[in-house]
């Protein structure tokens, strides 16, 4: 992985410390082509990887990056699904089976030839495999070597304890995408602890790795022992703690972990991300 | 370890099992819904026993507590038979359809001496905490007006109909939305004795009102709006914040930050004159699993240490609910005059 990795949530009016700054985000990239000139931007300045949600105008950013191949020979994305309110708001309003009807494509009952959703109600390893297809689909022809889960859906089946769901998907990521997979959650030790214990080794990992030890579940303590003992291939995000850190200490403190591969940030503006990115450079 | 139990795993009860899993001073022994499809994942991949009848469940686990996230309909029956099985209550909210069925289960909870508690989760923002925090110390001097305010995308286009937007069922912008907002004035400035306007507007809905517009009159005398509109998809996720002004400044606060303007310094809360913007990473409860906001856990953790202590929630009892749900039918009866 490369150590700088260019995230979307500036893009979807996603900002964890201002409502007011997530709406002028939302203004500003109103138009795919607003988002497209800061990829570029990110790209002249040699970053190559972009981890981004299963969000619907994704799908229009590959579409431009597929008509012109020549612009985005070196680019990655790294997939991370599913985009969660998507879903939610499709639970709330439909109710879990009408969910899966939605999102399923083609016809249910068609998908699964013999029995429709009988037959899915006892196979759900296979309705796994069906959405991660469907979210995959917005991909096609670019290169996605690694594919991560959700922090939501990690953390949820996490809690649950329904730790053979996550060897499921690793195993189908690996086979079928030809790809690793990839963990982001709130709640690191715990999900390090789970996956070994499904003979997952050396996991990728993307969880907020902050001197402030925000979102970070459990304590800064914690993290920061599995940081330094445990066996896995950390990512740290939300390293500005929501921009709550300047840049320059919040980097410098990651210094400090030699395990960590790379790290995840956002910016919009081309100061910024070179700023971000000399200093990821400079310190990891 | 105390044994916990969901009735009800939708959007809310599966986040609500996913918290009570993974917290450390709680076994998770059983869940229980109408769906076979919900059930039979938890029966493939985990070890929680699984139920269909509410009764059942609580009869033979015999949990430490229950967390029911139910429709709202069913809030007060299951509710009931748990406080009568002498089993600690978290439920969703809205909590009750009517304020006299949920009086009747403050009563019998009470009584009980069990642990009652609802899900009004902004309660548990580090946000709201403080803006209670700085009213009770009285930097913005006497106040003159607030307004509680709420908008989301909830409801963006006319469909299909489920509880949700059945009036009688407890569905509507009124019970689901704005309950949250009129919990808040309550807890944090004061509770409304009466109401003088409203407007309640169905947008995309049918039967069933989108946008709630309501003039409140607190005990104290202070009055002030309570705005909110679930049809408005110019906000990403649901945008809670209390506005209250003061004849020294004025707060701002929502799930992210406080933002403070006084006319004359507080030095005693070392506030300046003019501006100051305080962020929610200063304020952030923390917790030990997260899962979708720290409030969600947080929450959690507070009824879990209340059980444990055998001691009373002082955050979202269910008096306090109950009370929300009668300035909801306040407020209907209001909205009945224009």
């Amino acid at each position: 992985m490369e150590k700088v990795l260019f995230g979307d949530n500036q893009f979807f009016a996603v900002n964890h410390l201002s409502d007011e700054k997530s709406r002028e985000q939302s203004i500003r990239f109103k138009d795919d082509s607003s988002i497209i000139r800061v990829l570029d931007q990110a790209i002249s300045l040699g970053i190559n990887t972009f981890m981004c949600t299963t969000h619907d105008r994704i799908a229009n950013i590959c579409n431009h990056i597929r008509e012109n191949p020549d612009n985005y020979k070196e680019f990655k994305i790294y997939p991370c699904m599913p985009y969660a309110h998507k879903y939610a708001n499709a639970v709330t309003e439909l109710g879990i089976v009408g969910t899966i009807k939605q999102y399923i494509p083609g016809n249910i009952f068609g998908t699964f030839a013999k029995g429709g959703l009988a037959y899915l109600n006892k196979d759900f390893i296979k309705l796994m495999e069906l959405l991660i297809d469907a979210e995959m689909k917005m991909f096609h022809g670019i290169s996605t070597p690694v594919i991560f889960i959700q922090n939501v859906l990690v953390d949820m089946i996490l809690g649950l304890k329904m730790v053979e769901v996550f060897a499921a998907y690793d195993s189908y990521i690996k086979k079928k995408y030809n790809a690793e997979p990839g963990y982001i959650t709130m709640n690191m030790p715990a999900l390090l602890d789970a996956l070994n214990s499904v003979g997952i080794e050396n996991p990728i990992i993307c969880s907020s790795i902050n001197k402030l030890g925000f979102r970070m579940s459990g304590g800064k303590d914690i993290y920061e022992k599995y940081l330094n003992e445990k066996q896995f291939r950390p990512i740290a995000m939300q390293v500005l703690a929501a921009g709550a850190l300047k840049p320059k200490e919040a980097i410098e403190y990651l210094r400090g972990f030699s395990k960590i591969e790379s790290v995840l940030f956002g910016a919009s503006s081309k100061g910024h991300i070179q700023e971000t990115k000399e200093l990821i450079e400079e310190y990891l | 370890m105390i044994k916990g139990a969901i009735i009800g795993l939708g959007k809310m009860g599966l986040s609500h099992a996913a918290i009570v899993g993974g917290h450390q001073k709680v076994d998770l022994v059983a869940v229980c819904d109408t769906s076979s499809l919900v059930l039979n994942v938890f029966n493939k991949f985990s070890n929680i026993k699984t139920y269909t009848d509410h009764q059942k469940m609580i009869d033979v686990e015999k949990p430490g507590f229950v967390v029911i996230a139910t429709p709202t309909k069913f809030h007060y029956p299951m509710v009931k038979y748990a406080l009568e099985s002498g089993v600690n209550v978290f439920c969703e909210k809205p909590f009750t359809l009517t304020a006299e069925q949920g009086k009747e289960l403050t009563e019998l909870a009470v009584s009980s001496g069990l642990v009652n508690q609802v899900g009004f989760h902004n309660h548990f923002i580090g946000t709201f905490r403080e803006l209670k925090r700085l009213l009770q110390k009285n930097v913005l001097g006497d106040l003159v007006h607030f307004s509680g305010e709420a908008y989301g995308p909830v409801v963006t286009k006319e469909k299909v109909s489920t509880w949700r937007s059945n009036p009688a069922e407890g569905g509507g912008c009124l019970y689901d939305y704005a309950s949250h907002v009129i919990n808040l004035i309550q807890e944090i400035i004061g509770r409304p004795v009466k109401i003088q306007g409203t407007l309640l507007k169905s947008i995309y809905s049918r039967g069933v009102e989108d946008a709630v517009f309501s003039l409140l009159k607190l005990e104290s005398g202070l009055t002030g709006t309570l705005l909110v509109n679930w049809s408005d998809e110019t906000y990403r996720k649901m945008s809670t914040s209390i506005t209250v002004q003061g004849k020294n400044g004025k707060i701002i606060c929502d799930a992210t930050e406080i933002k403070i303007y006084l006319k004359k310094s507080v030095p005693s809360e070392n506030l300046e004159k003019g501006w100051t913007i305080k962020y929610i990473t200063d304020f952030a409860i923390p917790v030990d699993f997260y899962l979708r906001g720290e409030e969600y856990s947080a929450q959690i953790d507070y009824f879990v240490n209340c059980v444990e202590k055998k001691q009373q929630a002082r955050y979202n009892s269910f008096e306090q609910a109950m009370y929300t749900d009668l300035v909801i039918e306040m407020i209907l009866e209001d909205a009945k005059k224009y």
